[in-house]
């Protein structure tokens, strides 16, 4: 019972990584305050959700969300390419909306707010994947495998670019470098690990409605890459482990379900502000916020 | 002739910052741009570089006329320059500051991911050699924010350096720094030019400018009122009256 409790957490603890460290990618190392990276998410769980009810194999799904979730972080780069700050932050935000509004109005194709029940758990090559435990272990492994390939992006001279347009972006121009290009690769792997993992969340809860797209959904991922410290992947997988884990721990000491929701709100609005106050840079971070 | 500035214009609302400039450069040559403040110094810098837009007028560079190119285009043609605020990329340490000057190798995904670019020797004898001709050897690996304002001057002008490039834009490299280090940086720049570099600077020092400039550009109100060697402008009743205030 509570191995059962403790795997299903552990699962979402692994799509709030993939989703966190995505983020840190376009946030902490290009410097570009994207708050639309759950319209990405939820981009990636309807295309996934959607290909596998009309049948097509997990895998295919998988990657289409991926895929799609790039193509419009590619769109999405086009349009903010001259923005910044927070602009950029009031532009990809409307991003969010439009995208929940989209959800919430394409009746015919995301059948509203009435969501998409019985999407199939994931079978892959004949392995089951529809056995929790099972399911786990496909999180894990994707986690990790993202997490190694946006490392080796930020330890090659390529992070280091992105890095310089977060620093002073006309000083990169001024060397040469294409910026616009650079910034754009960066929201659209951003935007593509987001997808995935929101095909491995409607996989797993097997029903999905605009309600788990909207902006209150980013508070988290954005609270995380935040104590984490922006410009570090180690913390924030840290910082996803355990702001997802500690308010679950309220549910051991009695506290009733209907108030952990609110409890959760309650924690990262203190620990930001602790954060803010005590450790500007976050836990692991190198970056100051300016 | 390496570079030719014709009937440069650009007005910020009613401000005519730059109006009807015109000037060129020799190539192996160090120019020098003076001015009291206001003149347009800057902005003619920031039109060269294509970080400003001009009105109207041409920006002559290997017959080709750049104005329009975005910035990034015209520092791959040949242009280099530093700031007159630092432009250090704060958060990395002072040798990536360096790496990241060589070349556009690191803007392409694969190649990076496959880690196919790693950096050469050639490169790390390069920034060792720059580090050692500033004296900072053993800086490498700070971060640039914990620099001194003098010692991100020198990181500043090395990245230039190392930057390719054709001509060498230098905004007020010396302004703030010490005697000594305005010494050092003067030896630099002098021995560049026995290199070849051609170099064009703006500076408010007159004793720093007139001392190693082969040519010297006068601007007030946007526009140039004098140009010659050194000894020219000294003597130059004009420039005494607009610039120096005798």
């Amino acid at each position: 019972m509570f191995l059962a409790y403790l795997i299903s957490l552990l699962i979402l603890v692994g799509i709030y990584v993939i989703l966190a460290i995505s983020l840190q990618l376009a946030v902490g190392f290009t410097g570009l305050l994207n708050l639309g990276h759950i319209a990405f998410y939820a981009i990636g769980a309807y295309t996934s959700a959607l290909l596998a009810l009309v049948g097509y194999p997990f895998w295919f799904c998988f990657l289409s969300a991926g895929i799609l979730a790039m193509i419009s972080g590619f769109l999405l780069s086009l349009l903010i390419n001259k923005i910044k700050g927070d602009y950029l932050a009031l532009a990809t935000m409307g991003f969010t909306f439009v995208v929940y509004a989209v959800l919430l109005n394409w009746t015919s194709l995301t059948n509203g707010p009435l969501g998409l029940p019985g999407i199939p758990k994931p079978n892959l090559f004949g392995l089951d994947f529809s056995d929790n435990y099972m399911f786990l272990i496909l999180v894990a492994v994707v986690a990790l495998v993202s997490y190694l390939i946006l490392k080796l992006i930020i330890i090659s001279p390529f992070g280091k670019v992105l890095e310089s347009i977060r620093d002073n972006e006309l000083a990169a121009k001024i060397l040469g470098k294409n910026t616009f290009k650079m910034k754009f690769y960066a929201i659209a792997i951003s935007a593509f690990f987001a997808g995935i993992a929101g095909s491995l969340y409607a996989h797993y809860i097997t029903y999905i409605d605009p309600s788990s797209f909207t902006l209150m959904e980013l508070i988290p991922i954005f609270s995380i890459v935040i104590i984490g410290g922006l410009g570090s992947l180690e913390g924030t997988v840290i910082a996803a482990i355990i702001l997802t884990l500690l308010p679950e721990y309220l549910r051991f000491i009695g506290f009733p379900s209907s108030i952990i929701g609110p409890a959760r709100q309650i924690i990262y609005a203190l620990f930001l502000l602790l954060i803010l106050v005590f450790k500007p840079k976050g836990f692991y971070g190198k970056v100051k916020l300016e | 002739m390496i570079l030719e500035v014709k009937k440069l214009k650009k007005h910020f609302g009613g401000v005519k910052a730059v109006d009807d400039c015109s000037f060129s450069i020799e190539k192996g040559q160090i120019t020098s741009l003076i001015g009291p403040n206001g003149a347009g110094k800057s902005t003619v810098f920031n039109l060269i570089s294509g970080i400003t837009d001009a009105d109207s007028g041409q920006i002559i560079f290997s017959n080709r006329n750049i104005v329009g190119l975005s910035p990034d285009k015209i520092s791959n043609l040949g242009f280099s320059r530093i700031f007159q605020a630092s432009s250090l990329f704060d958060n990395l340490t002072v040798e990536d500051n360096l790496f990241l000057a060589f070349d556009n190798e690191d803007t392409k995904f694969w190649k990076n991911l496959l880690g196919l670019n790693r950096p050469t020797k050639i490169k790390k004898q390069k920034i060792k050699e720059m580090m050692n001709l500033v004296d900072m050897e053993k800086f490498g690996k700070q971060t640039a924010r914990d620099l001194s304002f003098g010692q991100k001057r020198l990181i500043e002008l090395i990245r230039a350096i190392i930057n390719p490039h054709s001509i060498l834009m230098l905004d007020e490299p010396v302004a703030g720094v010490n005697p000594k280090l305005r010494e050092k940086i003067s030896k630099i720049l002098q021995k560049l030019k026995e290199e070849g570099e051609t170099i064009l600077l703006i500076e408010h020092d007159m004793d720093f400018t007139l001392n190693i400039a082969d040519k010297v550009i006068v601007m007030e109100k946007g526009t140039v009122i004098a140009e010659g060697t050194p000894e020219q402008i000294k003597n130059n009743k004009e420039v005494l009256e607009a610039y120096l205030g005798e």
